[in-house]
């Protein structure tokens, strides 16, 4: 992408962080992060219910404590069993995704191995902090979620989350006049420094199908296939 | 030290708590024995931890030295290492994690046949492999997985109780000669032992409601 403007400041993407090399074929990995309570796993189902029809889908969770977040979806059947998988963390949720992601690769090559063809793993991780982020071995794209209720603040307080994520959800959005938020000031400080990253405000109560967040991921199941297909002309040219 | 060693950050390396093998989600046993009330405080966590040195410690140390030192095959030394642990629990810790080890040996290492291991290799078995793929000496991997084995679950303690860290370094230190007298007698050739102990806390892990560890 050439350099273009942005509020009217000068921007390109040379600053933009490293990405996984995904190998054609493989499944898109998307990263559901952020901090406790802000309905990462209500809005993990509500991909899988949007999605599960139309493609071959898994998710993989990072409990703090085991299973609980992976149980929930079960539960609720929004994937039959053997597409959801626990990794347990050790308590460190956080090393799990970013620092020594070897749990979460080898859970993810069980669910590639036992549902063939996958074309979507959501790996959702553990409730944490706003320093929370995945390690681009391990994810495609991350989505950092984060909900009104925990303050119209967090977007100002920043974090690799808010930042670099290349989908920021702000969720809860039906209970901004309850807690006092002001979603103007969310947005306003969300977009000072994500430099032109997208940012979805969402309440799953009121949009059970997350509409915004799943245009986004659609968009970037199409850029993966697109690439794909990219890759399979450059490949028979030569 | 043996002059095969081409560099000793690679022992530093591999013998780093950080070292990304998903060896930070496996507690040692060490869940269990806190969540049982074996282990309760310091004194209790160095008992522990000294016993893990002599037993599961020395079992595995000398494997990953036997095989490192081409005494043993990769398929003979994980039998050796399912001979020595009966608790199926121990066993699949004992393989998650050398399937983690396995998994970054190939990424460093990309050109050396690790078709020799199964998917799923023992840890000691791939600590052995790994020490011959980086020229180790089989004295020093032996030392390695000792001390790994000691810190694994050192760390999980330090983390579970909220103990100062600081007293967990010192107990590290105070064991520092117990992990090397282990080390000298792994190098000698693979120690007839298994520990009942590891094997009843690994299946009794997998039973308990909300573990924070996979074991």
């Amino acid at each position: 992408m050439p350099p273009h403007l942005i509020d009217g400041e000068p921007h390109d993407h040379a600053h933009d962080r490293p990405k996984r090399q995904r190998t054609p074929g493989e499944p898109l990995r998307i990263g559901i992060g952020g901090p406790v309570g802000s309905g990462k796993t209500a809005l993990v189902a509500a991909l899988c219910r949007q999605l599960r029809e139309e493609l071959s889908l898994a998710v993989l969770t990072n409990d703090i404590y085991t299973t609980e977040d992976a149980d929930f979806l079960r539960r609720n059947a929004v994937l039959p069993d053997e597409r959801i998988t626990a990794v347990q963390t050790g308590g460190c949720p956080h090393t799990a995704i970013r620092d020594d992601i070897t749990a979460n690769l080898d859970a993810i090559d069980d669910l590639i191995a036992a549902n063939p063809p996958l074309d979507l793993i959501l790996v959702e991780s553990g409730g944490d902090n706003l320093t929370a982020t995945f390690s681009s071995g391990l994810i495609d794209v991350q989505i950092f979620v984060i909900d009104v209720a925990g303050g119209d603040k967090v977007p100002r307080k920043g974090g690799p989350g808010v930042t670099f994520s290349d989908l920021l959800v702000i969720n809860k959005t039906d209970l901004a006049p309850l807690v006092g938020a002001d979603l103007d000031v969310m947005d306003r400080d969300a977009t000072k420094v994500r430099a032109g990253r997208p940012t979805a405000f969402v309440s799953l109560t009121e949009d059970p199908a997350a509409t915004p967040v799943l245009a986004w991921v659609r968009e970037q199941l199409a850029a993966a296939a697109a690439a794909d297909r990219a890759g399979a002309e450059t490949s028979v040219a030569h | 030290m043996n002059a095969s060693v081409n560099a000793r950050a690679i022992l530093y390396a591999l013998a780093d708590s950080r070292l990304p093998i998903g060896g930070h989600v496996h507690s040692g046993g060490v869940e269990e024995a806190v969540a049982s009330g074996l282990v309760r405080d310091l004194p209790t966590v160095e008992a522990y931890l000294c016993r893990r040195v002599a037993t599961s410690g020395l079992v595995a140390a000398s494997l990953a030295a036997a095989v490192c030192a081409g005494e043993l095959t990769e398929a003979r030394a994980d039998a050796e290492a399912d001979a020595r642990t009966p608790a199926p629990e121990a066993r699949a810790a004992s393989r998650a994690q050398g399937r983690g080890l396995l998994r970054l040996a190939r990424q460093i290492w990309p050109h050396r046949d690790w078709s020799t291991l199964t998917p799923r290799p023992h840890l000691s078995t791939a600590f052995g492999a790994v020490g011959a793929a980086a020229d180790v000496p089989p004295a020093e991997i032996a030392g390695i997985v000792v001390y790994t084995t000691l810190t694994g679950a050192a760390t999980a303690a330090q983390r579970l109780l909220a103990l100062d860290p600081a007293d967990i370094a010192a107990c590290t230190v105070r064991l520092a000669e117990l992990c090397d007298r282990t080390a000298a007698e792994a190098a000698t050739g693979p120690a007839a032992l298994s520990d009942p102990l590891q094997d009843v806390l690994a299946q009794r892990h997998v039973l308990r409601d909300m573990p924070l560890f996979a074991s």
